[in-house]
């Protein structure tokens, strides 16, 4: 893992909230930042080769757009399997994140899988047709569903130093 | 997030052209807009001025940057508590007040409450989930990533 350069965390800040939208956005950022347009490119390309940005394009704000109900669901799935199980959960579409975590006293759940739908019924209607098609409905399963959004913050750099943070990972969990 | 908390926005088909396509990929380029155009047979001021109105209305958070929060340094762990439904709202309020919480939700389990520690210094999330656990008398379950399957969130509308 390496951290970002100087001059990436300068671009990332001047990003971070979006992009111009403008016919030469990276040129405007070029001024921002008082670096050339092709230094700018350059930094932006690397910091995508670098997996530090994701990717760049459109960040839907999902609920404004109907998909309003968001469940995880949770899997006590047996070790010599969890890995295969969730690498298939992770595959599918319907599953935005997919993790393997630990279990804990009280908590039995090892496989966890975001999905989005625009409605509970229709994220309970995926999680079951997801555990037939996969073969894994055996395995004890619950889906939680988030009642309220307590705090969210982004994943923000600032030009002088980082903070993590981070809605801008793009975590609607 | 409660359902009709949001405004809904309407959106037409070509919105949904782009909203389905433009999630990542975008040209590092210098009019990656026009490029964008063409491979969607519109013009650069049509998808500017529909990327722009999808701002304004909310159907995007922004157009921009997705970032990979592991990969720019720091730790961050997935943590649950179990509270009693009449200290809810106080032990929210002290959770919420750290720094190091990036995202708090409340769901429906006896496990209500859920959030991601995160913090440059790995030193930090054993620190808050002792500290939380000492200010508020309630055990914290910690659940960090053992493995990531998948974590690229596109969809479709």
């Amino acid at each position: 893992m390496a951290a970002l350069t100087d001059d990436q965390r300068e671009v990332l800040a001047a990003i971070q909230d979006g992009l111009p939208l403008e016919p030469e956005p990276y040129r405007i950022v070029a001024e921002r930042v008082g670096m050339s347009e092709e230094r700018v490119l350059a930094l932006i390309a690397s910091m995508l080769a670098e997996g530090k940005i994701k990717r760049i394009g459109a960040v839907p704000n999902h609920y404004a757009l109907g998909i309003t109900a968001n469940g995880m669901s949770v899997w006590d799935v047996p070790d010599a399997v969890a890995t295969e199980v969730g690498r298939k959960l992770g595959a599918r579409d319907e599953i935005t994140h997919c993790y393997k975590r630990p279990r804990q006293p009280g908590w039995p759940y090892n496989i966890f899988g975001m999905v989005h739908a625009r409605s509970r019924e229709e994220v309970v209607e995926t999680v079951e047709r997801i555990a037939h098609e996969l073969g894994i409905a055996q395995y004890p399963h619950d889906v939680l569903f988030s009642t309220r959004l307590l705090k969210k913050r982004g994943t923000r750099v600032r030009s002088s130093q980082f903070t993590v943070d981070s809605s801008q990972s793009g975590a609607s969990e | 997030m409660p359902r009709g908390e949001t405004a809904q926005v309407e959106i037409d088909d070509t919105d949904r052209l782009l909203l389905n396509n433009l999630q990542g990929g975008f040209p590092v380029t210098h009019r990656p807009f026009a490029q964008v155009a063409e491979q969607f047979g519109l013009s650069e001021d049509e998808v500017l001025t529909r990327l722009r109105r999808l701002v304004e209305t909310g159907a995007l958070s922004r157009f921009g940057t997705i970032l990979n929060a592991p990969q720019l340094g720091g730790e961050r762990t997935l943590a649950a508590m179990r509270v009693p439904a009449e200290r809810f709202e106080e032990v929210a309020a002290y959770v919420n007040g750290l720094d190091t919480i990036s995202h708090n939700y409340e769901r429906t389990h006896a496990f209500n409450m859920w959030f991601v520690i995160s913090s440059e210094d790995e030193a930090d999330i054993a620190r808050t989930i002792a500290q939380i656990e000492r200010e508020t008398g309630l055990e914290v379950i910690n659940l960090p990533t053992l493995e990531e399957y998948f974590v690229d969130i596109r969809f479709r509308f």
